[in-house]
């Protein structure tokens, strides 16, 4: 009697798991969905009360609207120049730092890792006007370097690499000095193809938020042809006074969707690159 | 001590291998290494973490406009009128209330996920998908579309509140409910961050423990607040200090929806030190915030870490 009360209860739970379960799918997708629908509707579809889900039609006037009104490929070239530059720069860095605080000697060694870490605690806001007024005596204003390098130093990656490196077998570091391998050689041939799991949470982590940098290059880009993704989506926000929802989605759309694509191919790595700072940590 | 090397060398057995006693010999030559791996970092950092930082210090006691050639010194001034101007107060509780919301509903909201998804249910491995997809999402695109959401008008919110007999609020124009749609939209673009955090933490936590604690007649309840919240403790600060850094950065979303408005109702400290520094031009003001915010950061998170010393247990 009792387990039968218990397994009634247990399944009770269950459904209640599952609602809330569906809830929270439900909150997550549809702003998603209705972003995606309303970028084919026309004009009379979107204005309408009571609102309506459907498009009559994937009409798809709204993004030729979008990218007649905004430089949409050079937008996207911006992007990738800028994250692959910097993402990629800002790895380097990480595992050059991380190699040499863990494996060479250097009297202020602690010091500077600690100075290294100590960034992960100074907001980027905190530090804006001094860089701008610096970037701009450079005559780096609309350059991919004004957008780029004040952004490069890794802090986070190091701090992540450092971890990884401690736990590595030292045999194998060995083996490799015993070759006669260079501190250079070791590092990029034996150290990294062994660290690939954290090489592409950083990896991730560095493109992710390099990708979605706004308050920078809202700083130092001001001209519509030097402008990344963000940046350029909002020149369609206020082009006429009055908000065109439709093709303000479909710019939205424009934006997210290769993200979105690129997140469901890799989520399983994506997943565990972004939990890999806290687990260490 | 040498005639032992001598035995060994008679032994034929043979030294360890050399490298790593070589180098203490040339100290400057490991270095040298040293600063060619991670001097660049570090001068990268110099120069635009560090240095600024204390210039930023500097131009909080000048009176300065961004892009002007022309400063005047004006000591604490900047302070004395920050502490004094009436909006300050206002300004410091959106902030509060902002960074209270974000932080403390985030971890509240993103363990109950990460409760939910830790339960054996069918689809929960495509339901964790689906809640951290927002989170790799531009700031700005999210703002932008929940900005149709929230459409007074057109938007879906008003249409529900339709169907249950409820007006739309004002989202646009009221900088109460203003300051409540960045919230939720903060909550809805990083939740799923926190949630997936936890639910890492969660699966860590033995299972026969939980077992045992069930045959000993706790409540799921019971053995939740006593075994799992506290096994979740390294996590907890985890997370407190890295949300609510990233909150108080938070700006992309209040761009993109309100620049601060309506009548300053979403302006934070952050979204201050911009509007100061590059909207009206006060470049030393906006540092005077910048470095007041940062001050009471240092504090925080110091603070965080001796409640972390004395109350988690690792």
């Amino acid at each position: 009697m009792a387990a039968i009360v218990d397994s009634g209860r247990r399944r009770a739970g269950k459904a209640g798991s599952y609602l809330w379960l569906a809830a929270a799918v439900a909150v997550m997708v549809l702003p998603l969905v209705w972003m995606i629908l309303a970028s084919f509707k026309e004009r009379d579809e979107i204005y309408t009360v009571p609102a309506q889900w459907l498009p009559a039609s994937f009409d798809l006037s709204n993004y030729a609207a979008a990218l007649a009104a905004v430089p949409f490929g050079n937008f996207f070239l911006n992007s990738v120049i800028t994250t692959v530059i910097g993402a990629g720069i800002k790895m380097a860095l990480g595992l050059t730092t991380a190699y040499a605080v863990v494996f060479l000697e250097f009297p202020f060694k602690k010091f500077i890792f600690g100075l290294t870490v100590f960034a992960l605690l100074v907001p980027q806001q905190i530090v804006i006007i001094p860089n701008y007024t610096l970037i701009a005596e450079l005559g780096w204003i609309n350059t991919y370097q004004g957008i780029i390098v004040p952004g490069l130093a890794s802090a986070f990656g190091t701090f992540l690499f450092r971890q990884h490196f401690l736990t590595l077998p030292v045999s194998i570091l060995e083996a490799a000095a015993l070759d006669g391998a260079s501190h250079w050689t070791r590092l990029w041939r034996f150290i990294v193809p062994i660290s690939a799991p954290t090489m592409s949470a950083v990896a991730l982590v560095s493109i992710v938020s390099e990708w979605n940098e706004y308050l920078w290059p809202l700083l130092v880009v001001d001209r519509a042809d030097m402008m990344t993704l963000p940046l350029g989506l909002t020149l369609l926000q206020n082009n006429d006074g009055v908000t065109n929802w439709g093709v303000l989605m479909a710019g939205t759309v424009l934006v997210t969707a290769p993200v979105l694509a690129v997140f469901f191919a890799l989520q399983r790595r994506i997943v565990s690159g972004l939990t890999a700072g806290a687990v260490t940590g | 001590m040498s005639t032992m090397v001598e035995n060994r060398r008679q032994m034929g057995i043979t030294a360890p291998p050399p490298p790593l006693r070589r180098r203490r010999r040339w100290p400057w030559k490991s270095w040298l290494l040293f600063l060619l791996f991670a001097g660049p970092n570090v001068a990268l950092l110099i120069v635009f973490t560090y240095k600024p930082l204390l210039q930023s210090l500097y131009y909080s006691t000048l009176q300065w406009n961004i892009g002007s050639a022309t400063a005047r010194q004006v000591g604490l001034g900047n302070y004395i009128d920050w502490f004094t101007d009436p909006t300050t107060a206002h300004v410091v509780m959106v902030t509060v209330v902002f960074t209270i919301a974000t932080v403390g509903g985030g971890m509240v909201l993103g363990l109950a996920l990460a409760v939910l998804l830790n339960r054996r249910l069918r689809g929960r491995g495509a339901a964790r998908t689906v809640v951290v997809a927002p989170y790799v999402l531009s700031g700005v695109a999210v703002g932008l579309l929940w900005l149709f959401v929230f459409d007074p008008n057109f938007g879906i919110c008003a249409a529900l509140l339709r169907a249950v007999g409820l007006a739309s609020p004002d989202w646009y124009n009221d900088p109460q409910w203003a300051l409540l749609m960045v919230i939720v939209v903060y909550l809805w673009k990083n939740v799923g961050y926190v949630a997936l955090v936890y639910l890492a933490a969660l699966q860590t936590v033995p299972a026969d423990l939980l077992e045992a604690a069930a045959l000993d007649g706790a409540t799921p309840f019971h053995a939740f607040r006593r075994i799992v919240l506290p096994l979740l403790g390294p996590t907890t600060f985890f997370l407190a200090v890295t949300t609510l850094l990233s909150s108080l950065q938070s700006f992309d979303i209040i761009q993109a929806m309100t620049q601060g408005g309506p009548l300053e109702g979403t302006t934070t400290m952050m979204y201050q030190i911009y509007q100061e520094g590059f909207q009206t031009g006060r470049a030393g003001y906006s540092s005077a915030v910048a470095t007041i915010l940062f001050v009471v950061l240092l504090l925080v998170t110091f603070v965080q870490m001796k409640y972390v010393e004395k109350r988690v247990h690792y």
